[in-house]
């Protein structure tokens, strides 16, 4: 196994580019080291991109938007004093991320690029509007988060490409996020169900909203007719019904030891209902 | 039958709560557990192991493995002893496959090499032809007729002719006529049960190192529960003679009953003979879960009948128990187990031991009790709540006590059943005010305790101070026990007791660490041996004095005349003794080898408050008593801890844990992350009483308390989650999809 610490994204892209065999970048390292402890991937070369400089930056720009770092760990984003305020919904998605030693290490973007169905930050990523720069042989380009998963360990990444930056958008005025999962146990448990909501309200109307699934379909899901059931609503019993209702549509789930299908087509809905009533009272509370 | 001597009062260190004497070691790092042990060029060694649950092992290529750099050498069946018989055969089958691997999981070959990675790399490179074989893993389909055979003739005599060749052993017991007593009843209830197996799940897996020489003689550290009964098995299963085997148990950490068999370390040993080399071996987590001993899983069918009163006029149960490819299911023990709480004039019990394509199971904490519990307790339960009755009372007025005829035949002697429901009831828990949403369960569990061969010495050092040896590894804070015992009977501080584990070569032989029988057994035996150690120091007072030694007695650490009649002599303290003993008479040992058999049976309350929540079918358990008859606590916070780790673990067992098994028989959850024990944020403070009813069989009262803890809490979370869920819930673990499951049927009627 060759290991590598590139000085820059342009370098890991490079070395990414030229490796035979499996190739893994480190980040915070609670998937890939596990990986291969278990004997589950091996891979042929390792590089560790922490030492790139500005990776542990977050930083809010004067538009409002925020840049967070590919090597910031879930533990930095719970404890900025004001990333949270701003999406506490995608801050408690990485939040719940394993355990507080896993949250020292632990990454949006490692989350996002393990490609797992269930990864907690991805549904909240994806409801917030967050987009990724990829850095590649040939240069660099923007994408949705929602458009990196292609399936159970697989992203749209090519190879020698890597996330070199997260951008979450402006929180705006009367936004409010939210992000819930299903697990059998308190913590330290993976997804069976999670459902994210990120919406804005005009007086008492929803005017935008987004709806992510996680761990009920091969990717996590961004839901438009979830969404559509209640923009323009007040989130009153019949648009909280109609929520449920296409959430559960749109679910494609498979019966494993971790739920049924039946249980999961269930589940996504009720909780895409509790985080919209948190996301709704989020943004009523949010001032401009 | 009392003892002489015993003592239930005035006590002045029985009873007081210091740290225990290995605390330090343990959190400093400076304990030595399995995996810590190392020796100068030693190999490293992996097992390599069948992934069928049913296959016939066609041949074994071990050439590509052997010409790895850095591998020295590879054992299969060929490197054990040949011509086994009855459990040592069965054990030898289990540890290396002959010539079928009977489950997911069965070892088939092993591996040493200079690296543990070597060692992994080579395991991968032994090629093994497998022909599958038709499999079975659940206990029903294990028992019917068209389930494959796991091994013909594995029945022993039993068996009642025309069962499957499956059921191997079989259990029959109670009095009366249940018929007649059904008659009686005003309302009978029957119902079925089952429940899945679950791991004992201990945070440090199985680890070993083992030296053996072309001389037949040998050395092994290993992690058990008890390390006579893993010398005796290691020398049948490689033909060594016993005594030329010592063993020392490492620090433990965790056993449960999981550490009472035996699994790796003839494989070590085999290894070791092979290489010439110490060789030591390390199970991964996942080789844990699919190789070491889960407990069964059951399937049960349960009918009592009640007077509208509460009485209860007749109790029946059946008991299949499902315990891997080899004999040895507890269901003797589940069918014995399930109503002895209760005085019954008419009751009836039925036990089938059931193979199946799953790992050998082993014992884990009252095996087989907690299962039995959760049928019979869930159906008073339901009898309760059908004729509007309290549970505790109606427990209360079934109870067993001094003078029942137990269910499994024994007359009890004193017991504690009465005072924990008497104490469950004056427990604020049980009168506190419910939230929507929540429901209380409440349970009552029994475990016969044990006593078993036990051998202690203890050796007065020149200072005065003790030195404790005993043989049963210290799986829950017995040493602390032991030395307070210790310091009870010879007047000196606790601090001045060492207490050590010792090798087999230094006792006689001690049985495992099981039955919750160490401070029961070792503490008698310690008792014992302090008490023969205060003759002789009274015996070189009496010398020094020049009067008899029956003259002198035994007061706060010193000898003393025993009346004015004796003489006028000041106190003798010990370390003015123990100075002199070379030239007194030599080194004072008291020591002290027995079977005692006084063990007394417990009983224990367990009430739990549950909350469910209708939409996700998820449980929570807000509230958590366990009350339990401890006899006499020595170390009342280690009790606590017993009481609580035992909660713990059936809050598991009930909500989460579970075997989970593919069509193609693989175990599909061998990992903790999808094998789901609790984690200390699924668990309420677990509030406990002590209760102390003693136990005639031991000098001071005790009863274990270890096993009794799980018992009730399988029943009394099915008791709570049914009252919540407002569903009767009889599948075990009450995962949330099969409450809303529950729920859903109950609303479709
Ligand atoms: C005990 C434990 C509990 C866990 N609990 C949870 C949980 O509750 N929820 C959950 O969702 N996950 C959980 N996980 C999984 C894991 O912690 C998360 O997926 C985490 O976010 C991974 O981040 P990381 O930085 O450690 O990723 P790494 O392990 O470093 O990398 C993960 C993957 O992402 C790729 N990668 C990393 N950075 C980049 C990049 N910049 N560009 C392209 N590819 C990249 C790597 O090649 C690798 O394939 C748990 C893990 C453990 C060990």
């Amino acid at each position: 196994m060759q290991y590598h610490t590139p000085a820059s994204f342009e370098d890991a892209a490079a070395i990414a580019a030229q490796a035979d065999g499996v190739t893994r970048f480190l980040a915070g390292g609670t998937d890939v080291l596990v990986q291969l402890r278990a004997d589950i991937v091996t891979p042929d070369t390792l590089i560790d991109i922490k030492g790139i400089t500005g990776t542990r930056d977050i930083a809010r720009n004067p538009d409002g938007s925020w840049q967070i770092g590919i090597a910031v760990s879930g533990a930095e984003m719970t404890e900025h004093p004001a990333l949270g305020r701003d999406w506490p919904g995608v801050v408690e998605a990485t939040d719940l991320i394993g355990s507080t030693q896993v949250q020292g290490r632990c990454t949006m973007v490692g989350n996002l690029c393990n490609g797992s169905p269930a990864a907690d930050a991805v549904p909240a990523m994806v409801a917030a509007g967050i987009t990724v720069t990829v850095t590649g042989p040939d240069g660099t380009r923007d994408v949705a988060v929602e458009d990196i998963p292609t399936g159970p360990g697989k992203t749209s990444l090519a190879k020698g490409e890597l996330i070199s930056a997260v951008h979450i958008p402006a929180r705006g005025d009367h936004g409010g996020d939210a992000y819930l999962r299903f697990i059998p146990r308190t913590e330290m448990d993976i997804a069976v169900v999670g459902a994210a909501v990120n919406l804005r309200l005009e007086g008492d109307t929803i005017t935008e909203a987004r709806v992510s699934l996680g761990a009920v379909a091969p990717t996590v899901l961004l839901v438009q007719e979830a969404a559509d059931a209640i923009i323009g609503t007040t989130l009153d019993d019949a648009a909280l019904a109609a929520l449920a209702q296409a959430a559960r549509d749109a679910c494609k789930p498979i019966d494993d030891k971790r739920g049924t299908i039946k249980f999961r087509t269930h589940v996504v809905g009720v909780l895409a209902q509790r985080a919209a009533k948190i996301a709704y009272e989020r943004a009523q509370k949010a001032g401009k | 039958m009392a003892l002489d001597n015993t003592k239930s009062t005035g006590f002045t260190h029985v009873g007081t709560t210091p740290d225990r004497p290995d605390g330090v070691d343990k959190v400093t790092g400076r304990a030595r557990f399995g995996a810590d042990i190392t020796a100068p060029g030693m190999l490293h060694a992996a097992i390599v192991r069948s992934p069928h649950a049913h296959a016939r092992i066609k041949r074994i290529d071990t050439s590509k493995a052997e010409a790895l750099a850095g591998v020295k050498g590879v054992v299969t069946r060929a490197d054990f002893a040949t011509g086994l018989t009855g459990e040592n055969w069965n054990i030898l089958e289990n540890v290396m496959a002959g010539d079928t691997a009977l489950y997911d999981g069965h070892a088939v070959a092993a591996v040493a090499a200079t690296s543990s990675l070597i060692a992994r790399d080579a395991a991968k490179l032994v090629v093994v032809e497998y022909e599958p074989l038709p499999h079975v893993t659940d206990v029903d389909k294990a028992m019917a007729a068209d389930a494959p055979v796991i091994r013909e003739g594995a029945a022993d005599t039993s068996v009642p002719k025309g069962l499957h060749p499956n059921v191997v052993r079989y259990h029959e017991s109670g009095h009366g006529d249940v018929e007649a007593g059904f008659a009686e009843a005003d309302l009978v209830v029957e119902d079925h049960f089952k429940t899945e197996a679950t791991h004992q799940g201990y945070i440090e897996p199985h680890a070993c190192l083992g030296t053996l020489g072309g001389d037949g003689k040998g050395e092994l550290w290993c992690c058990t529960q008890g390390h006579w009964n893993v010398q005796k098995i290691c020398a049948a299963l490689l033909g060594l003679e016993t005594a030329n085997l010592r063993v020392t148990a490492s620090e433990i950490g965790g056993g449960f009953g999981g550490k009472t068999a035996v699994f790796i370390e003839p494989v070590a040993l085999a290894l070791a003979r092979k290489t010439n080399k110490p060789v030591k071996l390390v199970m991964p987590r996942a080789d844990v879960f699919k190789a070491t001993g889960p407990t069964a899983s059951t399937s049960m069918d349960i009918k009592i009948g009640m007077k509208k009163d509460g009485t209860i006029t007749a109790a029946q149960g059946t008991f299949r128990l499902q315990g891997g490819a080899f004999p040895g299911a507890p269901c003797e023990f589940t069918a014995m187990c399930a109503f002895a709480p209760y005085a019954l004039k008419n009751v009836r019990q039925v036990g089938y031991d059931v193979m199946s394509n799953r790992p050998k199971q082993a014992a884990y904490r009252a095996p087989g009790s907690p299962m039995a519990a959760f049928a019979v307790e869930s159906v008073i339960d339901e009898l309760c709540n059908r004729l509007d009755l309290d549970p505790i009372e109606t427990r209360l007025k079934n109870a067993s006590k001094k003078g029942t005829k137990a269910s499994f035949g024994p007359t009890f002697d004193r017991i504690g059943l009465v005072e924990t429901l008497e104490a469950a009831k004056a427990h604020p828990h049980y009168c506190a005010p419910l939230k929507p949403g929540q429901g209380r369960g409440i349970s009552c569990g029994f475990w016969f305790n044990h006593g078993g061969e036990t051998a202690v010495s203890l050796a007065l050092s020149e200072d005065g101070t003790a030195q404790l040896a005993v043989g049963t590894p210290d799986i829950g804070g017995s040493r602390a026990s032991m030395a307070l015992m210790a310091a009870e009977e010879l007047g000196i501080p606790y601090e001045n007791i060492r207490v050590t584990i010792a090798d087999t070569a230094t006792l006689g032989y001690n049985e495992v660490s099981h039955g919750s029988r160490v401070t029961y057994a070792s503490g008698l035996a310690t008792i014992q041996a302090a008490r023969d150690a205060v003759k002789k120091l009274c015996g070189r007072a009496a010398a020094k004095w020049g009067i008899p030694e029956d003259a002198v007695k035994w007061e706060n650490g010193c000898a003393v005349p025993s009346g004015p009649n004796a003489g006028d002599f000041d106190p003798l303290p010990i370390a003015e003794i123990t100075k002199r003993m070379g030239a007194t008479g030599g080194p004072i040992v008291g020591h002290f080898e027995a079977t005692p058999e006084g063990a007394g049976v417990s009983f224990a309350t367990h009430i739990v408050d549950a909350e469910v929540d209708p939409e996700t079918g998820k449980t929570s358990v807000v509230r958590y008593t366990v009350v339990q008859d401890a006899g006499k606590a020595i170390h009342p916070t280690y009790v606590e801890g017993q009481f609580q780790g035992g909660a713990a673990q059936g809050i598991g067992w009930a909500l989460n844990e579970e075997y989970i098994y593919g069509e193609d028989g693989r175990l599909q959850n061998a990992l903790f992350l999808d094998y789901r024990i609790p984690v200390a944020s699924d668990l309420p403070m677990i509030d406990t009483v002590i209760v102390e009813v003693p136990n005639p069989g031991h000098p001071y009262g005790v009863r274990g308390v270890g096993e009794t803890s799980i018992c009730p809490p399988l029943a009394a979370i099915a008791n709570a989650v049914s009252a919540a869920a407002g569903v009767r819930l009889r599948q075990l673990p009450m995962s949330p999809p099969r409450i809303l499951e529950a729920l859903e049927q109950q609303r479709n009627g």
